[in-house]
């Protein structure tokens, strides 16, 4: 036993003599993490009794108040902010988030692909702007503010399947929480754009390849009958992943699920992903979409 | 006899502790209006589930119903002050020192039982600790890692094409979703055997998370004279 051990073991011995209290650990003593891990404590200099109550009523007394004050902050900051009237606190933290998001997005950066054989048992959810009465065979898509046109191109679905062919096994994640595996077939969106280059902001010639930036910012996309209408923005929607898509798990799309041309992308949720497109619009505006509305309050840009 | 006061708890932490309370809460309550909306979690043993999170009751007597949107706007708001707040006590548990009074090391587990046979009264002597014991420690350092692990797991099902390979490491999508429910299933029952210990352990205790300062005896200072004490104004 080291010098100073046996002074402090005739200290504690002392203390215990003195006092008939029992120290139950010493410095040989290992198994204690305190001191494994050399843990320090901070003591004042030795008070009487009474000189540490007061002492310590002093100090509760502040720390209450203080403490009381602060909580008070808190239950009041709660209550001035669930008001219904302050819900663009929180629209304007979901796009702070959106910035944030946008800084750290990489377009390389692709959703995980399945095996096929993973595909899951597809689920329908939402029949928002399917409601109308509507004939597949009629249809053709409208694309508005594509470069040099003031008139919407109109494109049948032979024309947009004679396009290049993609296709891809991702997950299909809903805003509530679920997700299903699906296999889809469809038109690249990029492959569309190259095809028919979008306007610019600063009527430049659009360069989709090599200068997206000029482009317009904003994609705004509406079912047919106008009731269900989705605000992209250019990254995500040039993503390689964002398929107009016309397959899903190896047959042509349902009805339910979109036919005759719904948006498919692993980038967002699927209230983004619009079934039975309508119409597209190019723009520099950012567009309305239906669960971003006031009433129901859901992230505009609902992106992964 | 003569006393001291002990400065138990820095003023940092106890600010960081006490702003932490509200937020996790928070946290846990847009959670819950979040996970209402795809309610698939439960309990099974042998096949057959016997609880599932949760009973229709248990919603309707919060009020959580069709509060969706509203969750997603309260996560998606408190999750950066939960996040900025656990890093900043992180960071400072490392660069003040405070760690070594928190983290467990392997023997911890061994001390740990010992502790809790001296709380349910069958050991007598009680094992030797510094400011926490080691079932304490392992118990804040567990709550810590869970804190990180809730971050993490929330980046996983927030970002997932953004952060795949974090999705990927907790399992994909839906895993990433399981243990973040199970983390906080974890933090409520934390809570709930962290308020009856706190309960037990008694005023003098309670209130040194608020001041800072627990009065000590004299033998309470020398009960473990290795641990480095340092003399200071309070």
């Amino acid at each position: 036993m080291s010098e100073d051990k046996r002074v402090l073991l005739e200290k504690v011995r002392e203390f215990e003599a003195r006092t008939g209290q029992t120290v139950d650990s010493f410095p040989d003593d290992a198994n204690n993490t305190a001191s494994i891990l050399k843990e320090r404590r901070y003591l004042s200099e030795p008070l009487s009794s009474a000189d540490a109550r007061r002492r310590m009523s002093a100090a509760s007394r502040r720390g209450f108040l203080v403490t009381g004050a602060a909580a008070l902050i808190g239950v009041f900051g709660w209550r001035w902010m669930s008001d219904e009237t302050k819900t663009g606190i929180y629209r304007r933290a979901f796009e702070f988030n959106e910035k944030v998001s946008q800084i750290f997005y990489r377009p390389t950066r692709l959703a995980p692909e399945f095996s096929p054989d993973r595909i899951t048992a597809a689920r329908f959810n939402g029949d928002a702007g399917l409601k109308s009465d509507f004939d597949a065979a009629s249809w053709s898509l409208r694309i508005g503010g594509l470069a040099g046109r003031t008139e919407d191109l109109m494109l049948t679905l032979d024309e947009i399947k004679s396009l290049p062919r993609t296709e891809m096994t991702t997950e299909f994640k809903c805003i509530e929480g679920w997700s299903t595996i699906v296999h889809w077939a469809g038109v690249r969106f990029s492959d569309l754009l190259l095809k028919y280059p979008p306007k610019t902001h600063n009527s430049s010639q659009p360069d989709v390849i090599n200068r997206p930036q000029d482009l317009v910012q904003y994609v705004s996309m509406t079912t047919p009958d106008e009731e269900y209408y989705v605000g992209w923005d250019m990254p995500s929607i040039m993503h390689p992943q964002t398929l107009l898509a016309y397959e899903m798990n190896g047959e042509p799309l349902k009805p339910e699920h979109g036919a005759p041309l719904r948006l498919a992308s692993p980038t967002k949720y699927g209230i983004k992903q619009i079934k039975r497109i309508g119409r597209i619009e190019f723009t520099s505006d950012r567009p309305r979409d239906f669960w971003a509305e006031p009433q129901y309050g859901y992230d505009w840009y609902a992106g992964h | 006899m003569a006393q001291h006061l002990e400065k138990k708890h820095p003023l940092a932490v106890r600010w960081l502790h006490w702003i932490n309370f509200p937020l996790l809460t928070l946290m846990i309550w847009s959670g819950l209006l979040i996970y209402w909306a795809n309610p698939v979690y439960g309990i099974r043993i042998l096949g057959y589930e016997v609880f599932q999170f949760f009973p229709q009751w248990f919603y309707e007597l919060l009020g959580v119903p069709f509060r969706l949107a509203e969750g997603l706007q309260l996560h998606f708001f408190f999750m950066w002050i939960f996040a900025i707040n656990g890093v900043i006590y992180i960071a400072y548990t490392i660069l003040s020192g405070e760690w070594r009074a928190i983290v467990p090391v392997p023997s911890s587990l061994k001390r740990a039982v010992r502790v809790a046979l001296y709380d349910a009264h069958i050991f007598k002597s009680k094992p030797p600790q510094g400011k926490y014991n080691d079932a304490q420690r392992i118990a804040y350092t567990s709550v810590i890692v869970m804190g990180a692990g809730s971050v993490l797991t929330g980046l996983a099902i927030y970002k997932p094409l953004q952060l795949a390979w974090l999705t990927s490491l907790f399992g994909g999508y839906q895993w990433a979703r399981w243990i973040h429910f199970w983390l906080t299933i974890s933090f409520v029952l934390f809570f709930v055997v962290h308020v009856v210990q706190v309960a037990i352990a008694g005023w003098s205790n309670f209130r040194s998370m608020i001041t800072g300062l627990e009065i000590v005896d004299e033998s309470e200072t020398i009960r473990d004279p290795a641990t480095t004490a340092e003399e200071v104004t309070v």
